[in-house]
């Protein structure tokens, strides 16, 4: 079930999935998470690619423990909705962390990681996730 | 316009109907609000639904359910809006017999979600979500709320005990409602017994997983005379329906749900009425933190002061702001894509009098459906005629 069959589907998103590259409106200056068609500020329809640093805080997380079919491997899990130092919000896994160290306003960053493996002649999903920064 | 009444209502009981497919329980709801409404033909069929294809591999339910039925050639379609696909439907047959188009309509809300795995389940419901930027990192649906739930707690400085008595106030509710999934009074630390299943949100601030049905007959004031007394109408006085993000990471603001804000405001202008004139609210607890947040976003709380309702004993039946008079979505259980009819249903029953939970002279109702986690929301009026 929900297994999918076109590459072409995880492809066209690399850019955001391993890089985190958003949008830019470059008539108000916006940055976003992911690249819009229109601008949610300004509704300016001239967007680059901008480039976000990966480094963030955690606003509210949580800990998956019944998670969707196909996820079934990974639990539990602990999923965060990140703030970008650059001010969008994106959700994301949180690894390499201790689940009880997690807390509001805990510095992250973004890594590449596998997100999730199908059988064994599937294809297999890299994303961003987000880390306690290496010191 | 034409004023739109409802003048039948029919259900199955919500639970785990092995015996029952999809078609047989969305037709068990359809031919007993028409036995209600004494209407023996209808001119469309409006089906509320969220995932049938995912869940039973069957799309084209208009057809399927109409044909079953034995409603003849008649136009009839699927309405989707996630879980708010039921509270969309009623909408879409009122907007018919309002324009004209049609003079007796039919509105089904139907899902049969217990033919899968639990698992398979979560999943199909996590498709309300955004599948490229949610989905795709495992979340579920109970993840997204448990991460607006912390949030809320954090902010306004609640507990996971303050948020478990809209549980308790759901299931006081649901013990008297004979087609409830769940008929049985708990406490607060039932809930907090119960497993987490996405910290720190528990299997009991979650509603069930469950099949039902559940349909209304809607003409106009006019035509209404020809088949029931005005004892049985209810009108659907205003409505409103709007859209938020479907990513919740891209909310302005993850603690006011602006799509029932929005669809309230609407509502409210087209019934005439202000927020304090409701009677009784039949919000969409699909977990117990959307039910604080609803409250606050219609308009009967102020931010932050949602859960302060629930602690202050306020949400029973017979307190200030009656919630969930039947179980909500907690107790009385929530096939996802019906659950919009089933509160329609509920509603016309208080308003009618004869509901097994009555909330004493109620005038006015109201139901809020929620698609996602608050990416489409839809608010329905309800008035006595």
């Amino acid at each position: 079930m929900g297994r999918p069959m076109q590459v072409s589907r995880y492809w066209r998103h690399f850019k955001e999935k391993y890089r985190l590259i958003g949008g830019k409106c470059k008539n108000c200056g916006h940055v976003h998470f992911p690249k819009r068609p229109v601008c949610p500020e300004c509704g300016g329809k001239d967007i680059e690619d901008f480039q976000f640093s990966g480094k963030g805080k955690v606003v509210s997380w949580t800990i998956v423990r019944n998670p969707p079919s196909g996820y079934e491997y990974y639990k539990p899990y602990p999923i965060a909705l990140v703030e970008l130092e650059e001010g969008p919000v994106v959700l994301a896994q949180l690894t390499d962390v201790d689940p009880e160290e997690i807390d509001f306003g805990m510095e992250v960053e973004m890594v590449t990681r596998k997100v999730r493996e199908f059988e064994e002649d599937g294809i297999i999903l890299y994303g961003y996730k987000f880390r306690p920064p290496i010191k | 316009m034409r004023k739109p009444v409802i003048i039948g209502v029919g259900l199955t009981p919500v639970g785990e109907h092995w015996r029952l497919g999809l078609r047989d329980l969305a037709a068990e709801a359809l031919l007993n609000a028409m036995e209600d409404a004494g209407v023996d033909k209808v001119d469309s069929l409006y089906v509320g639904n969220m995932a049938s294809g995912s869940f039973i591999e069957q799309e084209n339910l208009g057809a399927l359910i109409a044909d079953w039925a034995g409603l003849g050639n008649i136009p009839a379609v699927k309405v989707e809006a996630a879980c708010a696909s039921g509270g969309a439907a009623v909408q879409e047959g009122v907007k018919a017999v309002m324009t004209g188009l049609e003079d007796v309509v039919a509105v089904v809300g139907v899902e049969k979600m217990t033919d899968v795995w639990p698992s398979d389940a979560t999943r199909y419901l996590a498709y309300a979500a955004d599948a490229e930027w949610e989905l795709f990192h495992g979340v579920s649906f109970v993840a997204l709320n448990a991460l607006i739930m912390r949030r809320y707690m954090k902010e306004y400085g609640y507990t996971e005990e303050d948020l478990a008595l809209f549980a308790v106030n759901a299931h006081a509710n649901g013990a008297k409602n004979p087609y409830a999934m769940f008929k049985k009074r708990i406490k607060v630390e039932s809930v907090m017994k119960s497993p987490y299943v996405a910290d720190p949100l528990k299997l009991f601030d979650a509603s069930p997983i469950a099949d039902g049905a559940a349909a209304v007959i809607i003409t106009t004031e006019e035509k209404a005379k020809e088949f029931v007394d005005n004892a049985k109408m209810v009108e659907v006085a205003g409505m409103g329906r709007a859209i938020d993000t479907i990513n919740l990471a891209n909310r302005e603001d993850l603690l006011i749900l602006k799509a029932a804000k929005v669809a309230a405001e609407r509502a409210y202008k087209m019934a005439g009425i202000s927020v304090n004139d409701i009677d009784f609210f039949e919000v969409h607890d699909a977990f117990t933190i959307m039910a604080a947040l609803s409250l606050e976003s219609i308009g009967v709380a102020e931010r932050g002061k949602g859960a302060m309702l629930a602690k202050e004993g306020q949400i029973a039946v017979d307190g200030n702001y009656p919630i969930q008079t039947l179980g909500g979505l907690k107790a009385r259980g929530h096939p996802v894509g019906a659950t919009g009819v089933y509160q329609t249903v509920e509603a016309v029953w208080q308003l009618r009098g004869e509901a097994p939970n009555q909330v004493a002279n109620a005038e006015i109702g109201l139901t809020q459906n929620i698609g996602g986690t608050g990416s489409n929301i839809t608010v329905n009026i309800l008035r006595r005629v």
